[in-house]
Protein backbone atom coordinates (compact mmCIF):
# COMPACT_ATOMS: atom_id res chain seq x y z
CA UNK A 1 0.00 0.00 0.00
CA UNK A 2 2.82 2.32 0.90
CA UNK A 3 4.44 1.57 -2.47
CA UNK A 4 1.23 2.68 -4.20
CA UNK A 5 1.31 5.83 -2.13
CA UNK A 6 4.93 6.53 -3.08
CA UNK A 7 3.92 5.98 -6.67
CA UNK A 8 1.29 8.70 -6.29
CA UNK A 9 3.42 11.12 -4.34
CA UNK A 10 6.55 11.06 -6.47
CA UNK A 11 9.44 13.18 -5.20
CA UNK A 12 9.01 15.44 -8.26
CA UNK A 13 5.41 16.15 -7.30
CA UNK A 14 6.30 16.97 -3.71
CA UNK A 15 9.11 19.27 -4.92
CA UNK A 16 6.78 21.20 -7.20
CA UNK A 17 4.24 21.36 -4.37
CA UNK A 18 6.77 22.85 -1.95
CA UNK A 19 8.29 25.20 -4.55
CA UNK A 20 5.75 25.92 -7.27
CA UNK A 21 7.04 27.51 -10.47
CA UNK A 22 5.54 30.63 -12.06
CA UNK A 23 3.00 31.05 -9.27
CA UNK A 24 1.21 34.39 -8.80
CA UNK A 25 -0.95 36.46 -11.14
CA UNK A 26 0.88 38.65 -13.66
CA UNK A 27 0.16 41.21 -16.36
CA UNK A 28 -0.28 41.34 -19.27
CA UNK A 29 -2.88 38.72 -20.11
CA UNK A 30 -5.65 38.33 -22.66
CA UNK A 31 -7.82 35.89 -20.71
CA UNK A 32 -8.38 34.97 -17.09
CA UNK A 33 -10.48 32.04 -15.90
CA UNK A 34 -11.50 30.66 -12.54
CA UNK A 35 -12.00 26.92 -12.26
CA UNK A 36 -13.25 24.96 -9.27
CA UNK A 37 -13.35 21.30 -8.43
CA UNK A 38 -16.86 21.21 -6.95
CA UNK A 39 -16.36 18.00 -5.01
CA UNK A 40 -13.40 19.15 -2.95
CA UNK A 41 -13.36 22.91 -3.43
CA UNK A 42 -9.89 23.18 -4.99
CA UNK A 43 -9.71 26.41 -6.97
CA UNK A 44 -7.45 28.03 -9.53
CA UNK A 45 -7.46 31.48 -11.11
CA UNK A 46 -5.32 31.37 -14.22
CA UNK A 47 -4.20 33.94 -16.79
CA UNK A 48 -2.81 33.40 -20.25
CA UNK A 49 -0.74 35.83 -22.27
CA UNK A 50 -0.29 34.96 -25.95
CA UNK A 51 1.70 36.80 -28.54
CA UNK A 52 2.15 35.86 -32.19
CA UNK A 53 0.82 32.39 -31.57
CA UNK A 54 3.20 31.73 -28.70
CA UNK A 55 2.32 31.16 -25.04
CA UNK A 56 4.25 34.08 -23.55
CA UNK A 57 3.10 33.62 -19.98
CA UNK A 58 0.81 31.55 -17.79
CA UNK A 59 0.27 32.89 -14.29
CA UNK A 60 -1.99 31.52 -11.60
CA UNK A 61 -3.18 31.68 -8.05
CA UNK A 62 -4.55 28.52 -6.54
CA UNK A 63 -5.55 26.67 -3.41
CA UNK A 64 -5.63 22.92 -3.30
CA UNK A 65 -3.89 19.66 -2.61
CA UNK A 66 -0.34 18.69 -3.50
CA UNK A 67 -1.43 17.04 -6.75
CA UNK A 68 -3.37 20.05 -8.04
CA UNK A 69 -0.66 22.51 -7.00
CA UNK A 70 2.20 20.50 -8.47
CA UNK A 71 0.33 19.94 -11.68
CA UNK A 72 -0.19 23.70 -12.18
CA UNK A 73 3.52 24.22 -11.65
CA UNK A 74 4.46 21.51 -14.16
CA UNK A 75 1.92 22.86 -16.65
CA UNK A 76 3.54 26.28 -16.68
CA UNK A 77 7.01 24.78 -17.11
CA UNK A 78 5.78 22.83 -20.12
CA UNK A 79 3.75 25.42 -22.01
CA UNK A 80 5.40 28.79 -21.39
CA UNK A 81 7.44 29.76 -24.45
CA UNK A 82 5.87 27.11 -26.69
CA UNK A 83 3.78 27.81 -29.81
CA UNK A 84 0.11 27.41 -28.93
CA UNK A 85 -0.28 24.40 -31.26
CA UNK A 86 2.56 22.55 -29.59
CA UNK A 87 1.25 23.47 -26.14
CA UNK A 88 -2.14 22.07 -27.10
CA UNK A 89 -0.48 18.82 -28.15
CA UNK A 90 1.26 18.62 -24.78
CA UNK A 91 -2.11 19.23 -23.14
CA UNK A 92 -3.61 16.37 -25.13
CA UNK A 93 -0.76 14.04 -24.19
CA UNK A 94 -1.14 14.87 -20.51
CA UNK A 95 -4.90 14.37 -20.72
CA UNK A 96 -4.44 10.95 -22.30
CA UNK A 97 -1.97 9.98 -19.59
CA UNK A 98 -4.38 11.04 -16.84
CA UNK A 99 -7.36 9.32 -18.40
CA UNK A 100 -5.39 6.17 -19.15
CA UNK A 101 -6.21 4.41 -15.85
CA UNK A 102 -2.50 3.78 -15.38
CA UNK A 103 -2.20 1.85 -18.67
CA UNK A 104 -0.55 4.63 -20.69
CA UNK A 105 3.26 4.76 -20.88
CA UNK A 106 4.23 8.41 -20.33
CA UNK A 107 6.42 10.10 -22.94
CA UNK A 108 9.21 11.88 -21.08
CA UNK A 109 10.29 13.82 -24.17
CA UNK A 110 6.91 15.54 -24.30
CA UNK A 111 5.90 15.63 -20.65
CA UNK A 112 9.23 16.04 -18.83
CA UNK A 113 8.38 16.36 -15.09
CA UNK A 114 4.78 15.61 -16.06
CA UNK A 115 5.58 11.92 -16.22
CA UNK A 116 5.56 11.92 -12.43
CA UNK A 117 1.78 12.09 -12.64
CA UNK A 118 1.54 8.64 -14.22
CA UNK A 119 0.82 7.22 -10.76
CA UNK A 120 -2.08 9.61 -10.23
CA UNK A 121 -3.96 7.99 -13.11
CA UNK A 122 -4.45 4.93 -10.88
CA UNK A 123 -6.37 6.98 -8.33
CA UNK A 124 -9.62 8.01 -10.06
CA UNK A 125 -10.53 10.45 -7.27
CA UNK A 126 -7.30 12.36 -7.83
CA UNK A 127 -7.34 12.64 -11.63
CA UNK A 128 -9.54 15.72 -11.36
CA UNK A 129 -7.00 17.31 -9.02
CA UNK A 130 -4.25 16.83 -11.58
CA UNK A 131 -6.38 18.16 -14.42
CA UNK A 132 -7.78 21.25 -12.72
CA UNK A 133 -5.19 23.76 -13.91
CA UNK A 134 -4.79 22.05 -17.29
CA UNK A 135 -8.48 22.45 -18.02
CA UNK A 136 -8.31 26.05 -16.85
CA UNK A 137 -5.34 26.67 -19.13
CA UNK A 138 -7.10 25.24 -22.17
CA UNK A 139 -10.20 27.31 -21.45
CA UNK A 140 -8.18 30.52 -21.01
CA UNK A 141 -6.06 29.84 -24.07
CA UNK A 142 -9.10 29.28 -26.27
CA UNK A 143 -10.53 32.58 -25.04
CA UNK A 144 -7.21 34.37 -25.51
CA UNK A 145 -6.90 33.01 -29.04
CA UNK A 146 -10.27 34.48 -29.90
CA UNK A 147 -9.02 37.87 -28.67
CA UNK A 148 -5.65 37.40 -30.32
CA UNK A 149 -7.23 36.61 -33.69
CA UNK A 150 -9.69 39.46 -33.26
CA UNK A 151 -6.78 41.86 -32.88
CA UNK A 152 -4.63 40.62 -35.74
CA UNK A 153 -7.56 40.38 -38.12
CA UNK B 1 -13.64 3.32 29.12
CA UNK B 2 -16.71 4.68 30.88
CA UNK B 3 -19.62 5.58 28.58
CA UNK B 4 -18.99 3.19 25.70
CA UNK B 5 -21.81 0.91 24.62
CA UNK B 6 -21.60 -2.14 26.89
CA UNK B 7 -21.74 -4.71 24.10
CA UNK B 8 -19.56 -2.91 21.61
CA UNK B 9 -17.97 -6.09 20.27
CA UNK B 10 -21.41 -7.66 19.81
CA UNK B 11 -22.68 -4.52 18.07
CA UNK B 12 -19.70 -4.54 15.73
CA UNK B 13 -20.60 -8.10 14.72
CA UNK B 14 -23.97 -6.74 13.56
CA UNK B 15 -22.16 -4.80 10.82
CA UNK B 16 -20.65 -7.29 8.36
CA UNK B 17 -18.67 -4.65 6.47
CA UNK B 18 -16.56 -3.90 9.53
CA UNK B 19 -14.90 -7.26 9.10
CA UNK B 20 -13.60 -6.69 5.62
CA UNK B 21 -10.05 -5.78 4.85
CA UNK B 22 -8.79 -3.30 2.29
CA UNK B 23 -5.89 -3.34 -0.16
CA UNK B 24 -2.77 -4.74 1.42
CA UNK B 25 -4.78 -6.60 4.06
CA UNK B 26 -5.43 -3.44 6.07
CA UNK B 27 -8.41 -3.69 8.40
CA UNK B 28 -11.12 -1.10 7.73
CA UNK B 29 -11.25 1.83 10.14
CA UNK B 30 -14.46 3.51 9.06
CA UNK B 31 -14.59 7.09 10.33
CA UNK B 32 -16.96 8.52 7.74
CA UNK B 33 -20.34 7.78 9.32
CA UNK B 34 -21.55 11.37 9.12
CA UNK B 35 -21.31 10.90 5.38
CA UNK B 36 -23.17 7.61 5.45
CA UNK B 37 -23.47 5.00 8.17
CA UNK B 38 -22.81 1.31 7.73
CA UNK B 39 -25.73 -1.12 7.69
CA UNK B 40 -26.44 -3.82 10.27
CA UNK B 41 -27.26 -7.35 9.16
CA UNK B 42 -30.89 -6.95 10.28
CA UNK B 43 -31.43 -4.13 7.77
CA UNK B 44 -29.79 -6.08 4.98
CA UNK B 45 -31.78 -9.23 5.84
CA UNK B 46 -35.08 -7.37 6.11
CA UNK B 47 -34.59 -5.85 2.68
CA UNK B 48 -33.52 -9.12 1.08
CA UNK B 49 -36.45 -10.93 2.69
CA UNK B 50 -38.85 -8.33 1.36
CA UNK B 51 -37.49 -8.67 -2.16
CA UNK B 52 -37.36 -12.46 -2.00
CA UNK B 53 -40.75 -13.08 -0.41
CA UNK B 54 -43.07 -10.07 -0.32
CA UNK B 55 -42.30 -7.93 -3.32
CA UNK B 56 -45.31 -6.24 -4.91
CA UNK B 57 -46.46 -2.71 -5.47
CA UNK B 58 -48.27 -1.14 -2.54
CA UNK B 59 -51.78 0.18 -2.08
CA UNK B 60 -52.88 -0.78 -5.59
CA UNK B 61 -52.30 -4.53 -5.81
CA UNK B 62 -55.37 -6.59 -4.88
CA UNK B 63 -53.51 -9.75 -4.02
CA UNK B 64 -51.75 -11.31 -1.06
CA UNK B 65 -48.30 -10.08 -1.95
CA UNK B 66 -49.69 -6.59 -2.44
CA UNK B 67 -51.22 -6.72 1.02
CA UNK B 68 -47.96 -7.96 2.56
CA UNK B 69 -45.91 -5.33 0.81
CA UNK B 70 -48.33 -2.56 1.83
CA UNK B 71 -48.27 -3.80 5.40
CA UNK B 72 -44.47 -3.78 5.45
CA UNK B 73 -44.30 -0.27 3.97
CA UNK B 74 -46.93 1.16 6.29
CA UNK B 75 -45.36 -0.74 9.19
CA UNK B 76 -42.14 1.16 8.46
CA UNK B 77 -44.11 4.39 8.78
CA UNK B 78 -45.28 3.29 12.24
CA UNK B 79 -41.71 2.52 13.25
CA UNK B 80 -40.51 5.95 12.13
CA UNK B 81 -43.42 7.57 13.96
CA UNK B 82 -42.32 5.78 17.14
CA UNK B 83 -38.68 6.74 16.52
CA UNK B 84 -39.68 10.43 16.37
CA UNK B 85 -42.39 10.18 19.03
CA UNK B 86 -44.85 11.59 16.49
CA UNK B 87 -48.46 12.14 17.54
CA UNK B 88 -49.74 10.34 14.47
CA UNK B 89 -48.38 8.05 11.77
CA UNK B 90 -49.95 10.44 9.23
CA UNK B 91 -47.25 12.93 10.08
CA UNK B 92 -44.51 10.75 8.59
CA UNK B 93 -43.84 11.25 4.88
CA UNK B 94 -41.33 9.16 3.02
CA UNK B 95 -39.09 11.06 0.63
CA UNK B 96 -35.97 10.16 -1.33
CA UNK B 97 -33.64 11.76 1.25
CA UNK B 98 -33.34 14.80 3.51
CA UNK B 99 -32.59 16.98 0.51
CA UNK B 100 -35.90 16.11 -1.12
CA UNK B 101 -37.77 16.67 2.15
CA UNK B 102 -36.26 20.16 2.48
CA UNK B 103 -37.02 20.97 -1.15
CA UNK B 104 -40.58 19.78 -0.66
CA UNK B 105 -41.02 22.33 2.12
CA UNK B 106 -39.23 25.12 0.26
CA UNK B 107 -41.47 24.46 -2.76
CA UNK B 108 -44.80 24.23 -0.97
CA UNK B 109 -44.66 26.77 1.88
CA UNK B 110 -46.26 29.96 0.63
CA UNK B 111 -43.80 32.87 0.44
CA UNK B 112 -44.03 36.27 -1.17
CA UNK B 113 -42.40 39.70 -1.37
CA UNK B 114 -42.05 41.23 2.07
CA UNK B 115 -41.68 37.82 3.74
CA UNK B 116 -38.36 36.53 4.98
CA UNK B 117 -36.77 33.14 5.61
CA UNK B 118 -34.09 32.77 8.28
CA UNK B 119 -31.43 30.04 8.05
CA UNK B 120 -27.94 29.72 9.53
CA UNK B 121 -24.39 29.90 8.25
CA UNK B 122 -23.70 26.32 9.36
CA UNK B 123 -26.32 24.65 7.16
CA UNK B 124 -25.67 21.82 4.76
CA UNK B 125 -26.10 23.06 1.18
CA UNK B 126 -29.48 21.30 1.01
CA UNK B 127 -30.86 23.65 3.68
CA UNK B 128 -29.35 26.70 1.98
CA UNK B 129 -29.87 26.28 -1.73
CA UNK B 130 -33.48 25.08 -1.45
CA UNK B 131 -34.38 28.30 0.43
CA UNK B 132 -32.31 30.46 -1.92
CA UNK B 133 -34.37 29.05 -4.79
CA UNK B 134 -37.62 29.61 -2.88
CA UNK B 135 -36.66 33.22 -2.17
CA UNK B 136 -35.61 33.87 -5.76
CA UNK B 137 -38.90 32.47 -6.96
CA UNK B 138 -41.13 34.29 -4.50
CA UNK B 139 -39.33 37.56 -3.87
CA UNK B 140 -38.93 36.75 -0.17
CA UNK B 141 -35.76 37.80 1.62
CA UNK B 142 -33.17 35.28 2.84
CA UNK B 143 -31.51 36.00 6.18
CA UNK B 144 -29.16 33.95 8.30
CA UNK B 145 -27.65 33.59 11.73
CA UNK B 146 -23.87 33.98 11.69
CA UNK B 147 -21.45 31.89 13.74
CA UNK B 148 -19.20 32.70 16.68
CA UNK B 149 -15.48 31.97 16.55
CA UNK B 150 -16.16 28.92 18.71
CA UNK B 151 -18.52 27.51 16.09
CA UNK B 152 -21.81 28.21 17.87
CA UNK B 153 -24.75 30.09 16.39
CA UNK B 154 -24.36 33.81 16.97
CA UNK B 155 -27.71 34.76 18.47
CA UNK B 156 -26.71 38.32 19.39
CA UNK B 157 -28.79 39.82 16.56
CA UNK B 158 -31.60 37.27 16.76
CA UNK B 159 -34.13 39.97 17.58
CA UNK B 160 -33.38 41.74 14.31
CA UNK B 161 -33.28 38.59 12.22
CA UNK B 162 -36.53 36.96 13.22
CA UNK B 163 -39.40 39.42 13.02
CA UNK B 164 -43.10 39.59 12.22
CA UNK B 165 -42.34 39.11 8.50
CA UNK B 166 -40.48 35.85 9.10
CA UNK B 167 -42.31 32.91 7.56
CA UNK B 168 -39.76 30.16 8.09
CA UNK B 169 -36.84 29.58 10.45
CA UNK B 170 -34.85 26.59 9.16
CA UNK B 171 -31.80 25.24 10.97
CA UNK B 172 -29.76 22.16 11.57
CA UNK B 173 -29.93 20.39 14.92
CA UNK B 174 -26.36 19.12 14.72
CA UNK B 175 -23.82 20.58 12.29
CA UNK B 176 -22.27 18.10 9.88
CA UNK B 177 -19.09 20.16 9.75
CA UNK B 178 -18.59 21.79 13.16
CA UNK B 179 -20.40 19.16 15.18
CA UNK B 180 -22.23 21.93 17.06
CA UNK B 181 -25.50 20.97 18.75
CA UNK B 182 -27.89 23.90 18.36
CA UNK B 183 -30.45 25.13 20.95
CA UNK B 184 -33.37 23.80 18.92
CA UNK B 185 -36.04 24.30 21.59
CA UNK B 186 -35.14 28.00 21.90
CA UNK B 187 -35.06 28.48 18.14
CA UNK B 188 -38.45 26.83 17.72
CA UNK B 189 -39.91 29.07 20.44
CA UNK B 190 -38.42 32.16 18.81
CA UNK B 191 -39.96 31.23 15.46
CA UNK B 192 -43.33 30.52 17.01
CA UNK B 193 -43.32 33.84 18.88
CA UNK B 194 -43.46 35.56 15.48
CA UNK B 195 -45.83 33.09 13.86
CA UNK B 196 -43.07 31.61 11.71
CA UNK B 197 -42.79 27.92 10.86
CA UNK B 198 -39.80 26.05 12.28
CA UNK B 199 -37.97 23.53 10.09
CA UNK B 200 -35.32 21.34 11.70
CA UNK B 201 -32.72 19.47 9.69
CA UNK B 202 -32.13 16.43 11.91
CA UNK B 203 -29.92 14.58 9.40
CA UNK B 204 -27.00 14.51 11.84
CA UNK B 205 -29.10 14.48 15.02
CA UNK B 206 -31.34 11.50 14.29
CA UNK B 207 -28.40 9.05 14.12
CA UNK B 208 -26.95 9.97 17.47
CA UNK B 209 -29.40 11.51 19.90
CA UNK B 210 -33.03 11.02 20.91
CA UNK B 211 -35.32 13.02 18.60
CA UNK B 212 -38.71 13.74 20.13
CA UNK B 213 -40.77 16.04 17.92
CA UNK B 214 -43.32 16.65 20.65
CA UNK B 215 -40.69 17.67 23.18
CA UNK B 216 -38.97 19.96 20.68
CA UNK B 217 -42.39 21.18 19.56
CA UNK B 218 -41.22 22.09 16.06
CA UNK B 219 -43.41 22.35 12.97
CA UNK B 220 -41.35 20.31 10.52
CA UNK B 221 -38.32 18.03 10.83
CA UNK B 222 -36.38 16.06 8.24
CA UNK B 223 -33.75 13.35 8.29
CA UNK B 224 -32.15 10.98 5.83
CA UNK B 225 -32.29 7.18 6.03
CA UNK B 226 -28.75 6.29 5.10
CA UNK B 227 -27.21 8.04 8.10
CA UNK B 228 -29.34 6.11 10.62
CA UNK B 229 -28.16 2.67 9.48
CA UNK B 230 -30.84 2.52 6.78
CA UNK B 231 -30.37 2.29 3.03
CA UNK B 232 -29.92 5.16 0.59
CA UNK B 233 -32.91 6.37 -1.42
CA UNK B 234 -35.17 6.98 1.56
CA UNK B 235 -35.66 10.01 3.78
CA UNK B 236 -38.33 11.39 6.07
CA UNK B 237 -40.30 14.56 6.33
CA UNK B 238 -42.19 14.85 9.60
CA UNK B 239 -44.69 17.68 9.99
CA UNK B 240 -47.65 18.61 12.17
CA UNK B 241 -50.63 16.94 10.61
CA UNK B 242 -52.74 20.08 10.32
CA UNK B 243 -49.86 21.97 8.69
CA UNK B 244 -49.16 19.18 6.23
CA UNK B 245 -52.78 19.14 5.16
CA UNK B 246 -52.66 22.87 4.49
CA UNK B 247 -49.67 22.63 2.16
CA UNK B 248 -50.33 22.22 -1.55
CA UNK B 249 -49.10 19.00 -3.19
CA UNK B 250 -45.46 18.80 -4.28
CA UNK B 251 -45.43 16.20 -7.05
CA UNK B 252 -48.52 15.19 -8.96
CA UNK B 253 -49.20 11.56 -9.82
CA UNK B 254 -50.59 8.29 -8.61
CA UNK B 255 -51.37 7.70 -4.93
CA UNK B 256 -51.53 11.38 -4.00
CA UNK B 257 -55.04 12.02 -5.29
CA UNK B 258 -58.55 11.71 -4.01
CA UNK B 259 -60.14 11.90 -7.42
CA UNK B 260 -59.00 12.96 -10.89
CA UNK B 261 -60.98 14.33 -13.82
CA UNK B 262 -59.48 15.79 -16.98
CA UNK B 263 -60.06 19.31 -15.72
CA UNK B 264 -58.94 19.03 -12.10
CA UNK B 265 -58.11 16.78 -9.18
CA UNK B 266 -58.54 16.75 -5.47
CA UNK B 267 -55.77 15.54 -3.26
CA UNK B 268 -55.37 12.93 -0.59
CA UNK B 269 -54.43 13.98 2.90
CA UNK B 270 -50.97 13.54 4.38
CA UNK B 271 -48.98 11.39 4.16
CA UNK B 272 -50.15 10.16 0.75
CA UNK B 273 -50.60 13.72 -0.51
CA UNK B 274 -46.82 13.95 -0.66
CA UNK B 275 -46.00 10.45 -1.85
CA UNK B 276 -46.81 10.58 -5.54
CA UNK B 277 -45.94 7.52 -7.59
CA UNK B 278 -44.51 4.19 -6.49
CA UNK B 279 -42.35 4.98 -3.47
CA UNK B 280 -39.01 3.37 -2.55
CA UNK B 281 -40.79 0.45 -0.88
CA UNK B 282 -37.94 -1.82 0.09
CA UNK B 283 -35.89 1.19 1.18
CA UNK B 284 -38.69 2.28 3.51
CA UNK B 285 -38.91 -1.24 4.89
CA UNK B 286 -35.14 -1.18 5.45
CA UNK B 287 -35.39 2.16 7.21
CA UNK B 288 -38.08 0.76 9.48
CA UNK B 289 -35.73 -2.05 10.48
CA UNK B 290 -32.92 0.46 11.01
CA UNK B 291 -34.80 2.76 13.38
CA UNK B 292 -36.07 -0.30 15.23
CA UNK B 293 -32.47 -1.45 15.62
CA UNK B 294 -31.37 1.95 16.97
CA UNK B 295 -34.37 2.10 19.27
CA UNK B 296 -33.52 -1.33 20.60
CA UNK B 297 -29.99 -0.26 21.53
CA UNK B 298 -31.35 3.04 22.82
CA UNK B 299 -30.59 6.52 21.55
CA UNK B 300 -29.49 7.65 25.01
CA UNK B 301 -26.88 4.91 25.12
CA UNK B 302 -25.78 5.69 21.55
CA UNK B 303 -25.48 9.38 22.43
CA UNK B 304 -23.33 8.56 25.46
CA UNK B 305 -21.13 6.33 23.30
CA UNK B 306 -20.71 9.06 20.69
CA UNK B 307 -19.78 11.63 23.30
CA UNK B 308 -17.26 9.28 24.88
CA UNK B 309 -15.62 8.51 21.55
CA UNK B 310 -15.73 12.18 20.55
CA UNK B 311 -14.02 13.27 23.78
CA UNK B 312 -11.36 10.63 23.24
CA UNK B 313 -10.87 11.73 19.63
CA UNK B 314 -10.64 15.42 20.57
CA UNK B 315 -7.91 14.56 23.09
CA UNK B 316 -6.09 12.47 20.54
CA UNK B 317 -6.28 15.12 17.83
CA UNK B 318 -4.90 17.71 20.18
CA UNK B 319 -1.85 15.54 20.74
CA UNK B 320 -0.91 15.80 17.06
CA UNK B 321 1.27 18.88 16.42
CA UNK B 322 -0.26 21.29 13.91
CA UNK B 323 -3.83 20.02 14.25
CA UNK B 324 -6.59 22.62 14.64
CA UNK B 325 -10.12 21.43 15.36
CA UNK B 326 -13.01 23.56 14.09
CA UNK B 327 -16.11 23.87 16.22
CA UNK B 328 -16.72 23.29 19.94
CA UNK B 329 -13.93 21.57 21.84
CA UNK B 330 -16.20 20.30 24.60
CA UNK B 331 -17.49 16.86 23.66
CA UNK B 332 -20.68 17.33 25.65
CA UNK B 333 -21.60 20.28 23.40
CA UNK B 334 -21.14 18.60 20.07
CA UNK B 335 -21.91 15.66 17.84
CA UNK B 336 -19.54 13.02 16.57
CA UNK B 337 -18.27 14.74 13.42
CA UNK B 338 -14.92 16.46 13.94
CA UNK B 339 -13.46 18.62 11.17
CA UNK B 340 -9.84 19.62 11.50
CA UNK B 341 -6.86 21.09 9.73
CA UNK B 342 -3.30 19.81 9.81
CA UNK B 343 -0.68 22.48 9.21
CA UNK B 344 1.19 22.05 5.95
CA UNK B 345 -0.85 19.17 4.53
CA UNK B 346 -3.94 19.56 2.39
CA UNK B 347 -7.04 17.55 3.45
CA UNK B 348 -6.96 15.59 0.20
CA UNK B 349 -3.45 14.49 0.87
CA UNK B 350 -4.28 13.63 4.48
CA UNK B 351 -7.25 11.52 3.41
CA UNK B 352 -5.10 9.75 0.83
CA UNK B 353 -2.39 8.79 3.29
CA UNK B 354 -5.01 7.74 5.84
CA UNK B 355 -6.73 5.61 3.22
CA UNK B 356 -3.48 3.81 2.49
CA UNK B 357 -3.67 2.69 6.14
CA UNK B 358 -7.31 1.69 5.93
CA UNK B 359 -8.60 4.79 7.73
CA UNK B 360 -11.62 6.20 5.85
CA UNK B 361 -12.37 9.89 6.48
CA UNK B 362 -13.86 12.68 4.39
CA UNK B 363 -11.87 15.55 2.92
CA UNK B 364 -13.35 18.65 1.33
CA UNK B 365 -16.06 21.14 2.21
CA UNK B 366 -18.63 18.50 3.34
CA UNK B 367 -21.41 20.38 1.50
CA UNK B 368 -20.96 23.27 3.94
CA UNK B 369 -18.97 25.81 1.93
CA UNK B 370 -20.33 28.88 3.76
CA UNK B 371 -19.35 27.43 7.14
CA UNK B 372 -15.85 26.78 5.81
CA UNK B 373 -15.65 30.30 4.40
CA UNK B 374 -16.71 31.67 7.80
CA UNK B 375 -13.57 30.16 9.30
CA UNK B 376 -11.40 31.17 6.37
CA UNK B 377 -10.68 27.63 5.27
CA UNK B 378 -11.25 26.11 1.89
CA UNK B 379 -11.57 22.53 3.03
CA UNK B 380 -11.02 20.33 6.05
CA UNK B 381 -10.56 16.70 6.96
CA UNK B 382 -13.47 15.21 8.88
CA UNK B 383 -13.56 12.12 11.06
CA UNK B 384 -16.96 10.93 12.18
CA UNK B 385 -17.73 8.08 14.52
CA UNK B 386 -20.84 6.06 15.21
CA UNK B 387 -22.19 3.43 17.55
CA UNK B 388 -19.72 0.84 16.22
CA UNK B 389 -16.60 3.01 16.61
CA UNK B 390 -13.97 1.82 19.09
CA UNK B 391 -11.23 3.75 20.92
CA UNK B 392 -8.72 1.56 19.07
CA UNK B 393 -9.99 3.00 15.79
CA UNK B 394 -9.39 6.51 17.09
CA UNK B 395 -5.86 5.40 18.05
CA UNK B 396 -5.39 4.20 14.46
CA UNK B 397 -6.48 7.59 13.16
CA UNK B 398 -4.12 9.49 15.45
CA UNK B 399 -1.21 7.24 14.57
CA UNK B 400 -2.00 7.65 10.86
CA UNK B 401 -1.98 11.45 11.30
CA UNK B 402 1.48 11.28 12.88
CA UNK B 403 2.53 9.18 9.93
CA UNK B 404 1.03 11.75 7.53
CA UNK B 405 3.15 14.48 9.07
CA UNK B 406 6.30 12.52 8.64
CA UNK B 407 5.32 11.44 5.12
CA UNK B 408 4.93 15.06 4.05
CA UNK B 409 7.94 16.07 6.14
CA UNK B 410 6.15 18.75 8.13
CA UNK B 411 7.35 19.83 11.57
C1 LIG C 1 -26.89 18.23 8.12
C2 LIG C 1 -27.23 17.56 6.82
N1 LIG C 1 -28.33 17.93 6.16
C3 LIG C 1 -28.70 17.34 5.02
C4 LIG C 1 -27.95 16.33 4.46
C5 LIG C 1 -28.41 15.77 3.15
O1 LIG C 1 -28.67 14.42 3.18
P1 LIG C 1 -29.03 13.69 1.83
O2 LIG C 1 -27.88 13.93 0.91
O3 LIG C 1 -29.16 12.25 2.19
O4 LIG C 1 -30.28 14.29 1.32
C6 LIG C 1 -26.80 15.91 5.11
C7 LIG C 1 -25.95 14.82 4.56
O5 LIG C 1 -25.07 14.94 3.80
C8 LIG C 1 -26.42 16.55 6.31
O6 LIG C 1 -25.30 16.20 6.95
Amino acid sequence: MSAELDNLYQEIILDHYKNPHHKGLRDPFEAQVHHVNPTCGDEVTLRVHLSDGVVEDVSYDSVGCSISQASASVLTDLVIGKPVDEAMTIHQTFLELMQGKGQVEPDEDVLEDGIAFAGVAKFPARVKCALLSWMAWKDATTQAQATDEGETA
Amino acid sequence: MEGLLPDLDVIRKDFPILERTLAGGQPLVYLDSANTSQKPQVVIDTMVDHLERHNANIARAMHQLGAESTEAYEGARDKVATFLNARSRNEVIFTKNATEALNLLARTIDLGPGDNVVITEMEHHSNIVSWQLACERSGAELRWFGLTDGGELDLSNADQLVDEHTKVVAFTWVSNMLGTINPVVDLVARARAFGALSVIDASQAAPQLPVDVQAVDCDFLVFTGHKVCGPTGIGVLWGREELLNELPPFHGGGEMIETVTMARSTYAKAPHRFEAGTPPIVEAVGLGAAVDYLGHIGLDAIHRHEQTITAYALDGLQSVPGVTVLGPLDATQRGGAISFELDGVHPHDIAQVLDSRGVAVRAGHHCAKPAHARFGVQSTTRMSSYLYTTPAEIDALIEALHHTRSYFKVG
